[in-house]
């Protein structure tokens, strides 16, 4: 492990796709840390590769996935080297996942009990009794009412908002050191999304698990993570903390995700959207896989792939621009705006910390 | 639960009167007569035998007396078996048919989920090849060329089961496997088309993320959710069964009543079809009612309430 604070690092990850067409490259060399107790979200479009990247983590690839390189290292193990039944003892009780849809993601014969106690009687031999003591408990703490009679029910009889609940609590059983959340609150209404979001944040804080957040929506992003990885067409392209993503982002792609989010003050009657569609990954371009959707591409985006450059000790991003030589573009308005909002709160930031010393840093609503 | 039964049972009543009705009017059109060497026979000879059955009354006459007697359990007369009644005829022979159903079914359906499991886990491999090609050999080939070529095989060249006949448990064997050929070739199918689409559901995903191995996997949620269409055949294999029996019976001379069903046929032994019409429909009735009972226990999301209205 490069950093004791780091719970999981993923260093050079390739995983490619065999198919009938030739080798889809899902996964083009991805490194992040996940750092003990944060949450990580990774943010993208679909087809980006988040997904992919959590389901390899968890060794549950489908057959034609081929881990052409990279490391993935838990507790100084590299799980990429661990055998199918060594995996099988670290899924559900080291790292847990949380799925997309709650509506399909439990066992329609299986009381919601037993479902939740399974973790708990494979892992830790429990017997069924004992087990579904604790699975009692954990329905408690995600918060389903009247739990004592529900856990003879089935899943047809809970809302979609329930089953998440239930969801979360299979994964919560064994109090993993890491939780995978693939776009957890997806398929629920907004509501119920945000019930969802705070629950997470809540039982974080209880079971001091660290959090990899999968999801498309930024709005999410903002309330949840503490760092944020952006991924486009297998790669990461900007990484940084959560305000500097949303206040200072340097990378086209984000300015254009960030762009396509309404806000609060948003006018107009038109949100703007990232024009074209993700490169094939059967044959990935060479340079930047997002300079042909890219109004400020430059040359060298078609030619060489950008390293990541440095913005901050915590904020990289994946672009020319950065590079000094580049010429000075002026990203869209609204960014404009975001940037100028962020540099005025850390002036705000810096002179009150010289009058008052530190305090705590004033969260933005989204 | 109780209410819903006994909606069920009255609507099996009605099942087994439409059927009595059908069969009753629809077995008169046979051509022919009861009356074996009739040429022989003087003309009051003949009226003397019809009014000594009751077939000089006209249809409907006999149709309701028919009716009076099967409501109270009397279902007449054998006309080939002479002063046996039908009810002591069906009821001595029943016990071989129903062992040889029951046994096909029981040793059909359990292969088929192996089989079909079996082929589903190793989809796409040579396994899933054989066990398809299995399952529709097993279903395009009739019960009957199956008999013959198991008395051939199994009976005549390797002299390990009995040819025919009926005596123990070894005679039930063959004919056993001639029957429970179909079953399993049907329940294979629907087991493995229906797992490799459960194996592919987020909750199968979900069980794979707790940390199951595969075979808990299988075992605990994809097998019993991969079993809920196979419960829609049951019926129909059952059908399916109960008329194989009746030409592998006859193949294998087993007094079941199959082998009866097609010789009263045969003889216009009115009385003996109309029993034997009665129990084959009584016994799909069942088997339905079965079936639809199981689905809720299989299925919770389906189960039984006792609101049914």
């Amino acid at each position: 492990m490069d950093n004791e604070n780091n719970i999981l690092e993923v260093r050079n990850l390739q995983v490619n796709f065999k198919t009938y067409a030739g080798d889809v490259k899902a996964i083009r060399n991805v490194s992040f840390d996940l750092r003990k107790g944060e949450t990580l979200a990774i943010v993208g479009e679909s087809g980006s590769g988040k997904s992919v990247t959590t389901r390899t983590i968890m060794g549950l690839n489908a057959s034609n996935a081929d881990i052409a390189s990279g490391s993935i290292m838990y507790k100084g193990q590299d799980l990429l080297k661990k055998s199918e039944k060594e995996m099988e003892g670290i899924r559900g009780q080291d790292i847990a996942e949380i799925f997309q849809d709650p509506m399909t993601s439990l066992d329609p014969t299986m009381k919601i009990g037993r479902q939740i106690a399974e973790p708990l009687m494979v892992h830790k031999g429990m017997k069924k009794d004992k087990a579904w003591a604790q699975a009692l408990e954990m329905m408690k703490l995600v918060g389903i009412t009247d739990a004592e009679s529900r856990i003879n029910d089935y899943p047809h009889q809970f809302s979609g908002g329930m089953r998440q609940r239930i969801v979360i609590a299979i994964a919560l059983i064994n109090y993993p050191e890491v939780l995978i959340a693939d776009e957890p609150t997806t398929a629920l209404d907004v509501t119920i999304q945000a019930q969802i979001l705070n629950l997470m944040k809540e039982l974080q804080d209880k079971i001091s698990t660290s959090i990899i957040f999968i999801t498309h929506d930024l709005g999410v992003v903002a309330g949840m993570a503490d760092r944020v990885a952006v991924m486009y067409a297998g790669k990461i392209v900007e990484y940084g903390t959560v305000d500097e993503i949303f206040y200072n982002p340097k990378h086209p792609y984000t300015w254009g995700l960030l762009s396509s989010m309404p806000t609060l003050d948003s006018s107009g009657d038109e949100l703007p959207s990232i024009p074209g569609t993700p490169p094939d990954l059967l044959d990935p371009p060479t340079g930047d896989a997002f300079a042909a959707r890219n109004a400020y591409a430059l040359k060298i985006d078609t030619e060489q792939e950008p390293p990541f450059f440095k913005v901050s000790d915590t904020h990289y991003a994946a672009t020319w621009l950065l590079h000094p030589d580049a010429p000075k573009v002026t990203p869209p308005a609204q960014i404009v705006e975001r940037q100028e909002k962020y540099a005025k709160m850390q002036q705000a930031l810096a002179r009150a910390q010289q009058t008052t010393g530190p305090v705590e840093e004033e969260e933005e609503q989204q | 639960m109780a209410k819903y039964l006994a909606k069920r049972i009255f609507y099996l009543i009605l099942t087994l009167f439409i059927v009595i009705t059908v069969t009753f009017f629809l077995m008169k059109l046979l051509p022919g007569t009861p009356l074996t060497n009739q040429a022989k026979l003087s003309q009051s000879q003949i009226a003397l035998i019809y009014k000594q059955y009751g077939l000089d009354k006209p249809e409907w006459q006999q149709y309701l007396l028919y009716l009076a007697g099967a409501v109270k359990g009397d279902f007449g007369t054998s006309f080939q078996f002479s002063d046996q009644p039908v009810s002591y005829l069906l009821s001595s022979r029943i016990g071989p048919s129903l062992q040889i159903g029951l046994q096909a079914m029981v040793v059909g359906v359990v292969l088929g989920i192996l089989v079909g499991a079996i082929g589903a886990m190793r989809q796409n491999t040579w396994v899933d090849t054989t066990t398809t090609v299995v399952s529709i050999l097993g279903i395009s080939i009739p019960s009957f060329v199956l008999a013959v070529l198991l008395q051939y095989y199994l009976g005549l060249k390797a002299q390990l089961f009995p040819i025919a006949e009926w005596g123990g448990f070894i005679y039930t064997v063959l004919p056993t496997l001639a029957l429970g050929a179909t079953p399993l070739a049907e329940s294979a199918r629907f087991v493995r088309t229906e797992m490799v689409d459960v194996l592919s559901s987020d909750y199968i995903e979900l069980a794979k993320a707790k940390g199951l191995s595969r075979m808990g996997v299988i075992y605990h949620h994809a097998l019993r959710n991969s079993l809920i269409p196979l419960i829609t055949i049951v019926g129909p294999l059952a059908v399916n069964i109960m008329t194989g029996s009746m030409v592998v019976e006859n193949i294998f001379s087993i007094p079941g009543i199959g082998e009866q069903f097609v010789k009263s046929v045969l003889t216009n032994d009115y009385p003996t079809i109309m029993g034997l019409t009665i129990i084959y429909s009584f016994m799909l009735c069942v088997v339905l009612l079965f079936t639809d009972i199981l689905y809720g226990i299989v299925d919770p999301r389906i189960r039984l309430t006792g609101k049914a209205n």
